[in-house]
């Protein structure tokens, strides 16, 4: 059902672009590798910090609000980097079992951030809150551990 | 006997061919490698953009070296294991891949920098360690790791890539010196 709009994806001139460059796709996926080094940072730093490793005497609250702008560029960088390598070989994707767990632990992974892991990492310590910090660093780290994974797997289908 | 002799050696060895031939151990290798980008390289640049008073200005440089620091060598020891398992499976190509060489040697300056800055300027560090953007030398050090790293990721990843492969002749004269091809003379 699918297909007809992952075939009109490889279409579009910006994957073609892509595909008849010889430096084009290695050079866009640098740049989305060095983007992850960047997002790896940033969200380590918060979700080990909230795993007791780190910064241990800062607060979450304040790891995550500087963290923040680089996540958020990373973010950026990941996506706007990752489109033209997907319009490339859109109909690979579309058979690839790799790019299908990567693109929904990434809708999760999105989704998860930017509500239930940012507010409890600004939420005061008032309460007792490690045992949720820890559950909401792991489930971070495993989602987009999944996601860079998967991502790498693509490559080898 | 020389490294090419010794790489070749090295790939006629069983360990090697198995992790060459296997169909999923090579890549579960090279997908950790990637994976532990995102704690080594990761951390080593939220360090950098401290020293260059990017973020977390409000958090010592000690501070980031005595609790960042263990986290970072772990990533490191990672990826220096799982790189040595990566070469051990393709020796040859690799060794004499212009990726690869470019690569060790950005590795090289990127100890040098490390040892520059552990001797050379984190002993001062009392006089700036809370410094929201640290003297040019400290920023200098964090911007010069903040390229290396970078260029190391770009090459490594290029290695994959084949264009410069000493078995793909013609190559400019500097790629077959630089990669050390053993190109036969024109019949």
């Amino acid at each position: 059902m699918l297909l007809p709009f992952f075939q009109w994806c490889e279409s579009l001139w910006l994957g073609r672009a892509v595909v008849g460059s010889l430096w084009l796709f290695p050079v866009i996926e640098s740049v989305h590798l060095l983007a992850l080094s960047v997002l790896g940072g940033s969200i380590l730093l918060v979700d080990l910090r909230m795993l007791g490793f780190g910064l241990k005497h800062y607060s979450v609250a304040a790891l995550a609000r500087d963290a923040r702008p680089f996540m958020i560029g990373a973010i950026v960088t990941l996506i706007s980097t990752g489109l033209p390598l997907f319009l490339a070989e859109s109909i690979k994707c579309y058979y690839s079992p790799a790019f299908w767990v990567k693109m929904t632990t990434l809708a999760i992974a999105i989704v998860y951030t930017f509500t239930i892991r940012t507010r409890v990492t600004r939420a005061e310590p008032v309460r007792n809150t490690a045992r949720l910090q820890m559950l909401v660093g792991a489930l971070s780290i495993a989602l987009w551990v999944t996601v860079a994974a998967a991502g790498r797997w693509i490559g080898f289908s | 006997m020389s490294l090419l002799a010794f790489c070749e050696w090295l790939a006629a060895t069983n360990g090697s061919t198995a992790l060459r031939e296997s169909l999923y151990m090579y890549p579960l290798v090279e997908s950790t490698h990637v994976m532990f980008l995102l704690l080594f390289v990761g951390l080593t640049t939220i360090w950098d953009l401290r020293l260059l008073g990017f973020t977390l200005t409000q958090v010592p440089v000690s501070e980031m070296t005595d609790r960042i620091l263990p986290m970072v060598r772990w990533g490191f020891a990672i990826m220096v294991f799982t790189g040595v398992l990566l070469f051990y499976g393709i020796p040859v190509r690799t060794y004499q891949s212009v990726w690869f060489r470019g690569k060790m040697i950005f590795l090289i300056l990127a100890s040098i920098n490390i040892a520059y800055f552990h001797y050379r300027v984190l002993p001062n560090a009392a006089a700036w360690d809370r410094d929201t953007r640290p003297p040019r030398a400290v920023r200098r050090a964090g911007a010069a790791s903040l390229i290396l790293w970078a260029l190391i990721i770009v090459f490594g990843r290029f290695i994959a890539y084949n264009w410069f492969d000493c078995d793909i002749q013609p190559q400019p004269a500097f790629v077959n010196w630089f990669a050390g091809c053993v190109v036969p003379p024109p019949q």
